[in-house]
């Protein structure tokens, strides 16, 4: 057991995974020598050699494009996306290739692979380096979409995901890399070695996709969240004093819908919390599948938390991040009707 | 015509947009005589493993091998054996009768849709005859050559036409999307280019294990313009990728001319010149040009040389598919004016001038070839058209999304049962 945050648990499950599997590849923009600009990826180059991990042009069509050729040849690419605002020029050969290759072959070829990017806001990023794009994907036939909240579950997901016959986009909430955020931002961040979750162990280990986390046991509502937000969703939840059962997702696609159902059918209300913009995000997937699965046990109508249908504003970021005033609000809005 | 805004500072010209317009429509007559057409064995040949600046010239040139009395001449003359050429030559044939009859079962409302590949039969034939068995392809439509040439059953091929009970695609995939392992043959996107940076990354990926296989990605000039494209030559470059990107330039991409993919600025070879890797420029419909080119490209990649980026000049003598009429755009008698003739007749004359062909013999292959293909037409068949297919394994249409079937697809599996078994009045299973 060593005590990690979120970057360290990713560093390791990469350390652990390229030393039991040979055909695990490792490539991205800045990843090699430097070892990434959130160094994700130190120490990799230097230990398993340059034709392991490596520096790849500016070009996110072509490591996405490269690692379909890879995946096809027999290996397993774990690429890195540096900001998920770049992932667009390898939109197409996500959707189209990555995503759509075991179904048009029949399962002839597969495309084992896991593109890695870290996601969403609350570092002054600006437009472009912001962003939460889960709902893109996760639209998607095909793929898989995960978003760990601490770093046990970055480092067993992640693994979890390289083992995984299918691709998978694994975003990494940025905000919390470095410690839990409780979405005060003009307050003092708490690393994450105050957290237990931080408590990391040594080896292989994984936390199986497709799987979500009751982070809170609760009776008087049921909080839908992932990511930054887990954290953020949870500090609101103390501080109003609410008895919510929080639950991190952890996997968007394939969701664990049967804790979903479990918990709301159990506390008959439900808060659906993500950081993306609001129209047609994830949390309007999980509030019509509770709307459609859980309608006889609703006391209230499903609410959702999102950040606005704006651009990512730079100075405005803490306007737009949905916050502690957001959820309370809202979470007054599920308790009351 | 609208009068121009005046421009605001009087002084300066006002600026021109220039959208490039191919020489002849539909009422023209075509007149080719301006291409420059280089003489048979005229391209030098450069050492394999020649810096790429050597080859720049021929990015320019033409590598053509066949004269115009079908004589194979000048230093790319591959000199095959009399049995490669004829097999070569059948295979070309084979492609062509192949693509007839499958554009006509389109016709007869067998199938939704068809491509041939007329007038360029030579280019995918001629690579898989210069490849290993073992290296690997990442095509576009219009290389049904490299199946043919490496025996893939023409059954498969029609089955997987007609996505009935024989297709190994279960009927997922538009007609002639085909894709199998065995034969080395990615399956096809009808997403253009994208197949480009994948068989770089396939050719990485072979270096990283010390394999000894090679790539060759496919794309058409028009799809030259695509991000992919250029993606996937600066992965090749910066990897040395041991990798032949090949452009097929048969001037037309549906409607649009070459000029549209900017072919009026430079060759599509000449790409290879910014990314500093080796290029050449073929005569498409020389079987033997085109040969050499990729025998001269694999082993170069093969002797860790790095990438070749190989331009085929020819021409699409037919429609881009059977949902076009080329008559809409360009001139009816294009493909009889092109200048440099039809792939194989090239080869036949070159055949009869070798004195290994005689017009008996090739009267007794095209009735063996169109047997052969009557009669895996007719197995096929047996097996189902497209208007019969749909609903007689629906469980399979929610399979190899992912490894597992998980819950959501599940339910609308059943779901789809439902709706199938009510449309029909029966079980669908």
């Amino acid at each position: 057991m060593t005590q990690r945050n979120i970057i360290q648990a990713i560093n390791d499950a990469h350390r652990v995974m390229m030393t039991r599997d040979p055909d695990v590849v490792v490539y991205g923009e800045d990843i090699g020598f430097f070892g990434g600009v959130f160094r994700a990826t130190e120490g990799l180059q230097k230990e398993f050699g340059k034709t392991r991990a490596f520096d790849a042009p500016i070009s996110e069509g072509g490591i996405i494009g490269t690692a379909v050729g890879m995946a096809a040849y027999g290996l397993k690419p774990v690429v890195e996306i540096q900001f998920a605002d770049y992932i667009y020029p390898g939109y197409d050969q996500i959707v189209s290739e990555v995503a759509k290759i075991r179904y048009r072959t029949a399962g002839e070829w597969t495309m084992p692979m896991v593109i890695r990017s870290p996601y969403g806001g609350g570092i002054f990023g600006g437009q472009t380096h912001s962003q939460s794009p889960e709902a893109l994907f996760t639209h998607v036939a095909g793929i898989k979409t995960v978003i760990p909240s601490n770093p046990y579950d970055a480092k067993g997901l992640l693994i979890a995901a390289i083992e995984d016959p299918d691709p998978v986009i694994f975003f990494e909430p940025k905000r919390i890399y470095n410690g839990p955020f409780d979405g005060h931002h003009d307050r003092p961040v708490t690393p994450w070695s105050k957290h237990p979750l931080s408590e990391v162990p040594d080896g292989h280990y994984t936390v199986p996709l497709g799987k979500a986390a009751v982070i809170r046991a609760g009776e008087a509502l049921t909080v839908l969240t992932y990511g930054t937000m887990v954290h953020v969703a949870l500090a609101a939840v103390e501080e109003n004093g609410i008895d919510a059962e929080v639950i991190d997702l952890r996997t968007l696609v394939p969701l664990d819908i049967e804790a979903i159902e479990e918990s709301v059918k159990k506390t008959g209300r439900c808060l659906v919390v993500q950081e993306a913009t609001r129209t047609s995000g994830f949390g309007a997937e999980l509030s019509a599948l509770v709307q459609e699965r859980c309608f006889y046990h609703l006391e209230a109508p499903v609410v959702r938390v999102a950040g606005w249908d704006t651009p990512y504003p730079h100075a405005y970021e803490w306007v737009y991040f949905p916050g502690p005033i957001r959820l309370k609000n809202a979470l007054s809005k599920v308790m009351e009707s | 015509m609208t009068k121009p805004t005046p421009p605001a500072r009087s002084n300066r010209p006002p600026l021109a947009l220039h959208v490039p317009e191919p020489a002849y429509r539909p009422d023209d007559t075509p007149d080719f005589s301006a291409i420059r057409i280089p003489a048979a064995g005229e391209a030098p040949r450069p050492d394999v493993a020649a810096a790429a600046a050597e080859t720049h010239p021929l990015c320019t040139h033409l590598v053509r091998v066949l004269d115009e009395h079908g004589k194979a001449v000048g230093p790319w003359d591959p000199k095959l054996d009399a049995d490669t050429l004829r097999k070569m030559f059948k295979d070309m044939k084979t492609v062509r009768t192949f693509d007839d009859r499958m554009y006509r079962a389109q016709r007869q409302g067998k199938t939704s849709f068809y491509m041939k590949c007329t007038g360029e039969e030579a280019i995918a034939v001629s690579a898989a005859t210069a490849l290993d068995a073992d290296d690997m392809n990442f095509p576009t439509y219009r290389q049904q050559g490299l199946l043919v040439a490496r025996g893939y059953p023409l059954k498969d091929m029609m089955c997987q036409i007609y996505s009935n009970r024989g297709d190994k695609l279960h009927g997922r995939q538009l007609p002639i999307m085909y894709s199998d392992k065995k034969h080395g043959f990615f399956s096809i996107s009808g997403n253009l280019g994208t197949q480009y940076p994948q068989a770089v990354g396939w050719a990485m990926a072979s270096a990283i294990k010390g394999d000894s296989r090679i790539a060759m990605g496919w794309i058409g000039e028009g799809a030259t313009a695509e991000g992919d494209f250029h993606s996937a030559l600066t992965f090749a470059a910066v990897y040395q990728a041991p990798v032949i990107l090949a452009v097929v330039n048969n001037q037309w991409a549906i409607s649009s001319f070459s000029g549209i993919a900017g072919a009026e600025q430079a060759t599509f070879a000449s790409r290879a010149v910014g990314y500093g890797i080796a290029g050449l420029r073929v005569d498409g419909n020389d079987a033997l040009a085109c040969f050499a080119a990729v025998r001269w490209a694999a082993d170069r990649a093969r002797s860790n040389n790095g990438p070749t980026l190989i331009e085929y000049f020819t021409y699409r003598a037919e429609g881009h598919s059977t949902s076009d009429d080329p008559s809409g755009y360009r001139p009816a008698g294009e493909a009889g004016a092109w200048p440099l003739g039809d792939p194989i007749a090239r080869l036949k004359a070159h055949l009869l001038l070798l004195r290994e062909w005689d017009d008996e013999r090739d009267a007794a292959l095209d009735k063996e070839i169109d047997a052969t293909v009557r009669a895996a037409q007719k197995e096929a068949e047996k097996l189902g058209i497209l208007p019969q297919q749909g609903f007689d394994d629906i469980p399979s249409m929610f399979e190899d999304v992912f490894a597992q079937v998980p819950w959501h697809l599940a339910e609308q599996r059943e779901q789809a049962l439902d709706e199938a078994s009510e449309f029909l009045g029966r079980d669908p299973a």
